[in-house]
C-alpha cells in the first residue's frame, strides 16, 4: 500500500510535465522560449526571499542553540510523544497561519538540522505545502476591496491551517513511519 | 512579527547564558545567516525549471482550460453570486492559477473576484458578504497541485527522494480545502 502510495507521489511530477509539454505542441507554443522567459522569475523569486530566510533563520538557529526548544519539548514531551511530533516541528506549527517567510526560514532550518530525508523534514514538507498564510492572504484580499470587518473569514482560515495539522501528522505517521 | 521576532533573539540569548551555551548561540547566529543564503541560492534552480514550466502551461491555455471545466462547480460553492457575474470566471481563474503554484498569476484574479462581488455587495461595503469570506477560505487553504518551493527547498538540501512528499501533501490540501469552504458556509449564520 505505502509503496503504491510512494510510486503515485513520484509519478506525478513527470505526468504533469509532459501533460503541458505535449499540449504546448499541439497548440504550437514555442516552449523553449517561453520556459526561459518564466525561469527568470524563479530568479527573483529565490533572491527575492533572502532577507525574510536570514531574518528567521538566525533567529530559530540561535533558540535552537540556547536549549530551549528542548526546554519546550521537555514541557511538551508527552503529547508530542504520543503523536510522534519531532519537538522541532512546534514552532512550524505556530507560524503557519501568521507568516509565508517565517514559515519557509523554520522549515529550511528543520531540514538543515535534521537532515532532508529525516522524519521532521517530511512532516514539515507536507504541513508547509498544504496551505497558504492565513493573515496574509487576509490582508492582501479584503485590504485591496476596503472590507474592515472579516467575520468568520479568520476563524475558518484558523480552523482549516489547524485541520491540515492534524492531517499531516495523522498521513506522514501512516506513510512514512 | 516585529516582537515575535526579537522576542526569539533575546530569548534565545538570555537561555543560552542560562544554559552555559553563549557560545553555540553566537556561532549559531552566524552559521545560520551563512546557511540561509546557501539554501536560497539553491533554489533558484528548481524555482526558475518549475515557473519555466509553468509559463508554458499558461500560455498554452491549460491553466484558462481548467477554469472553464471548474465553472459549474464554482456557480454551486457561489450560490448567492449574481447570473452571468463576471466573478465566477475570475475566481475559477483564481482557482486554476492557485492549483499550478502561479501565486503572482492568481493573485490579481483572486482580487478581480473581491472586487466583483463587493460590486454586488448591497449592504456595508466594509463588511465582507458571504461569497467573499468562502472565496478568502479558497485561498487561506492554498490548493496547489505540486508545493514547489518545498520540494525546491528539500532538492536543495540533497533529499534522497523528494517527490515522496508530494500524495500525501496532495491528500492533506485537498481535504482541508474542501472542509474549509464548508466550515465558511457552515459559520456564515453565526456572524453577521
Amino acid at each position: 500500500m505505502i509503496k503504491i502510495l510512494n510510486f503515485i507521489s513520484i509519478c506525478i511530477l513527470p505526468l504533469l510535465i509532459s501533460t503541458i509539454l505535449i499540449w504546448a505542441i499541439v497548440k504550437k507554443i514555442p516552449s523553449y522560449e517561453i520556459f526561459t522567459e518564466g525561469a527568470k522569475e524563479g530568479f527573483t523569486t529565490a533572491i527575492k526571499i533572502i532577507p525574510y530566510i536570514v531574518a528567521i533563520m538566525v533567529a530559530i538557529g540561535m533558540l535552537r542553540a540556547s536549549g530551549a526548544i528542548d526546554i519546550l519539548g521537555e514541557l511538551l514531551k508527552v503529547p508530542l510523544n504520543y503523536f510522534k511530533i519531532p519537538t522541532d516541528v512546534l514552532p512550524l506549527m505556530v507560524t503557519r497561519s501568521l507568516s509565508g517567510g517565517a514559515t519557509l526560514g523554520i522549515f529550511s532550518d528543520i531540514v538543515n538540522a535534521n537532515g532532508a530525508d529525516s522524519y521532521a523534514s517530511k512532516l514539515s514538507a507536507v504541513i508547509v505545502g498544504s496551505s497558504e498564510t492565513t493573515f496574509y492572504v487576509l490582508a492582501v484580499y479584503f485590504g485591496a476591496i476596503g472590507v474592515k470587518r472579516f467575520r468568520h473569514a479568520i476563524l475558518t482560515g484558523l480552523l482549516a491551517d489547524l485541520l491540515g495539522i492534524i492531517l499531516a501528522v495523522i498521513i506522514c505517521r501512516f506513510m512514512f513511519l | 512579527m516585529n516582537y515575535i521576532w526579537v522576542f526569539l533573539i533575546l530569548i534565545s540569548i538570555i537561555t543560552g547564558a542560562i544554559n552555559g551555551k553563549l557560545d553555540a548561540v553566537v556561532l549559531a547566529m552566524l552559521e545560520s545567516s551563512k546557511k540561509a543564503v546557501e539554501i536560497c541560492l539553491g533554489l533558484i534552480g528548481v524555482m526558475a525549471f518549475w515557473l519555466g514550466i509553468m509559463k508554458i502551461a499558461k500560455e498554452a491555455g491549460i491553466i484558462e482550460k481548467f477554469a472553464k471545466l471548474l465553472n459549474p462547480i464554482m456557480k454551486k460553492i457561489f450560490n448567492e453570486v449574481e447570473d452571468n457575474s463576471p466573478a465566477i470566471s475570475d475566481i475559477a481563474l483564481n482557482f486554476s492559477a492557485n492549483a499550478f503554484g502561479l501565486a503572482n498569476a492568481s493573485t490579481p484574479f483572486g482580487i478581480k473576484a473581491m472586487e466583483e462581488l463587493q460590486k454586488e455587495n448591497k449592504n456595508d461595503k466594509e463588511t465582507a458578504t458571504n461569497s467573499m469570506c468562502t472565496l478568502l477560505a479558497m485561498n487561506t487553504a492554498g490548493f496547489q497541485l505540486i508545493p514547489s518551493s518545498v520540494l525546491a527547498i528539500l532538492v536543495a538540501q540533497g533529499s534522497k527522494n523528494p517527490t515522496e512528499i508530494i500524495l500525501p501533501a496532495f491528500i492533506v490540501t485537498s481535504i482541508t480545502f474542501i472542509c474549509a469552504i464548508f466550515i465558511s458556509k457552515g459559520l456564515e449564520r453565526f456572524f453577521k
